[in-house]
């Protein structure tokens, strides 16, 4: 499906130009000149585009809905995956998608949050926003990675837990935190990678890592620029200037340095250009960081997770 | 019927007569509206005597409330918020520090330290929700860190009491990041077998429910505080419903087994006295009985005016 973005529209519209100048050629004429000079002139055009986007258009992008998911990239970056669902108290969450696999051949657990490319799709999806029973879940499989010793893989890409009566009643509030402190204590590695949207607590709730790497064209905030807006001007729709002033870009977060490991590059016009490039990359840094955390023992590896968040620290004294 | 037409003057208030109100004489009840003498409610410890609704306290007077007289003795007062980020809303984040710490007169939005309870040696956290809503930047979330640490070093009970609109919009990722670290501190103070009370009060929201008011091994509201995740004008938005009486409030949580019991403002510091008892580490075989330490310096409890808006 054709799905573009207002600053990508001049780019597409080149390329789409291309593709027809492509067709038309045949054996008696040729085109293929002007088809180089064309393609130098995209390239050009994307860097120009892609080197001056805002915080608001960089969240755009993060939201994309062309954009890989999480069972996207369980599918070119490992193999063997099975799901599992359910949190065993009250139904599954299929905003949150856990199951187990293999990274080269080493098992794995993996959780992350899934949206969905179709309407109906993103109903049944929730717009990748778990309710509580999604968080008991991610919960219930972390704790069987420990009990198999099993490294955990997580996929955060959420707008933010769900707001309503249900998650409410059941606890919302209460599966995150439960998530945050068992998280703390898990004795075997966890990889934390954003690679959309990192929307507040109901990110976190799956991102206690003691490795967090964002994609270059992820953001990670501790509120929707347009709930930001929503608080603070009274005015949803001023997004992109909360966006500014929450600086949720994986630069500005990289600039901290303290919240994040790496920022994984994306293929040229962002990971939607070319999913199994982005998954390729990202697999690297997979491999990379898990090598290294299999170096530490258990308690090692609390240890090196309650130092990386307790260094999260900003204050005069 | 001419003295309908009569042009006199009204009768002018005599001089000197005049009978002068002074400000905040009187108090308004948010819940049952009664107008109330204001030293009436500061006697009945901020509790409305008419209804029983509880205002909102400053993090001294709760302090007093809770603590043995003089017992209290403070953790980092003078840790204060950085504006490393640049924000600017309305207002730039750094002048709403300044006007926030001149209000206050110190410290950000939550004030630590460790004290005895009826004398039970605990640490405690409480929450200024007058400081910027009481939200948790990076100095909440260090000073609650470094109160949890310091529970694990003196081996005492660990005390949060929380009123907090959530995590600080001006320090974004950062002050997602303290719930995470708060929690992980958490973990440890469980492992070690200390007890964690977490003692809700009107408001607790966003990511301070979301992260250690909720991880309580006993979670103890107090009447009628609203307790939830999202806002209610949030999940109305989003779900564009009408959103049911009660909701969110504490006899709600309680019903839906999220907290383990409301206490009265009254018989607080009774009832966690009692809990802290019961929860009293047995020390093993052959060691000696924790004894309480010795408080140094009295700190001064300077009881500000209460926030009775």
């Amino acid at each position: 499906m054709q799905f573009f973005l207002d600053f990508e529209k001049p780019l597409i519209e080149l390329q789409q130009k291309i593709k027809e100048l492509r067709e038309y050629s045949s054996g008696t004429v040729d085109f293929s000149s002007e088809i180089k000079k064309l393609e130098k002139k995209a390239s050009k055009l994307r860097d120009e585009i892609f080197s001056n986007l805002n915080r608001w258009q960089r969240t755009q992008l993060a939201r994309h809905q062309n954009r890989p998911y999480t069972l996207d990239y369980i599918e070119h970056v490992f193999t063997d995956w099975f799901e599992v669902h359910g949190d065993r108290n009250y139904r599954d969450d299929p905003a949150l998608v856990c199951g187990f696999a293999r990274l080269n051949g080493e098992p794995c657990a993996i959780i992350g949050h899934q949206k969905g490319r179709d309407t109906k799709e993103k109903v049944y999806r929730n717009f990748g926003m778990p309710h509580p029973e999604g968080y008991r879940k991610a919960l219930r499989v972390m704790q069987m990675a420990e009990q198999f010793n099993l490294p955990i893989f997580t996929f955060v890409d959420t707008p933010g837990a769900f707001p309503g009566i249900g998650a409410e009643e059941r606890g919302q509030a209460e599966a995150i935190a439960r998530n945050l402190r068992e998280m703390a204590a898990l004795t075997v590695p966890v990889i934390v990678t954003v690679t959309g949207e990192g929307g507040s607590g109901g990110a976190l709730a799956i991102a206690v890592g003691n490795k967090v790497m964002m994609m270059q064209y992820s953001v990670y905030a501790v509120i929707s620029p347009e709930g930001c807006a929503a608080i603070l001007w009274n005015d949803g729709t001023l997004g992109p200037q909360a966006a500014e002033a929450l600086k949720l870009t994986s630069s500005d977060i990289n600039e901290l340095d303290c919240v994040i490991d790496d920022v994984v590059p994306e293929p040229e016009g962002g990971a939607h250009n070319n999913p199994a490039e982005a998954a390729a990359q990202l697999k690297e840094y997979l491999v990379k960081h898990l090598a290294e955390l299999q170096q530490l023992s258990p308690d090692g590896l609390v240890e090196q997770r309650y130092q990386k968040f307790r260094a999260m620290t900003r204050v005069n004294e | 019927m001419a003295w309908f037409k009569k042009s006199k003057a009204p009768i002018a208030p005599a001089e000197g007569k005049k009978v002068h109100v002074p400000e905040g004489l009187w108090t308004k009840c948010k819940n049952c509206q009664e107008i109330i003498y204001t030293k009436e409610i500061e006697r009945n410890l901020n509790v409305c005597p008419k209804c029983d609704y509880h205002f909102r306290i400053s993090a001294r007077e709760r302090i007093a409330l809770v603590l043995d007289d003089g017992s209290f003795v403070e953790t980092d007062p003078d840790m204060t918020s950085v504006d490393f980020l640049k924000f600017k809303d309305s207002k730039k984040y750094n002048d709403r520090i300044k006007a926030s710490l001149k209000k206050a007169g110190g410290g950000d939005a939550v004030v630590t330290g460790s004290g005895t309870i009826e004398g039970l040696p605990a640490v405690l956290a409480v929450f200024d929700f007058s400081f910027m809503g009481g939200s948790m930047g990076s100095v909440v979330g260090e000073k609650i860190t470094r109160a949890i640490e310091l529970g694990l070093e003196m081996k005492a009970p660990v005390l949060v009491f929380s009123s907090s609109g959530g995590a600080r919009m001006q320090e974004s990722i950062l002050s997602l990041m303290q719930m995470a670290k708060s929690s992980a501190a958490l973990a440890k103070l469980k492992k070690a077998g200390l007890p964690f009370i977490s003692v809700l009060t009107d408001p607790t929201t966003g990511g301070v429910t979301a992260s250690f008011a909720m991880l309580g091994d006993l979670n103890i509201a107090e009447p009628r505080a609203l307790i939830g995740f999202a806002g209610p004008r949030v999940i109305e938005q989003t779900i564009r419903q009408q959103l049911p009486d009660g909701f969110q409030r504490s006899e709600y949580l309680l019903e839906h087994g999220m907290v383990d019991m409301i206490v009265p403002r009254q018989e607080l510091k009774a009832r966690l006295s009692q809990i802290l008892r019961i929860f009293q580490q047995k020390p093993a075989p052959g060691e000696p009985l924790p004894v309480p330490p010795v408080v140094e310096e009295a700190a001064p409890e300077t009881a500000p005016a209460a926030d009775t808006e």
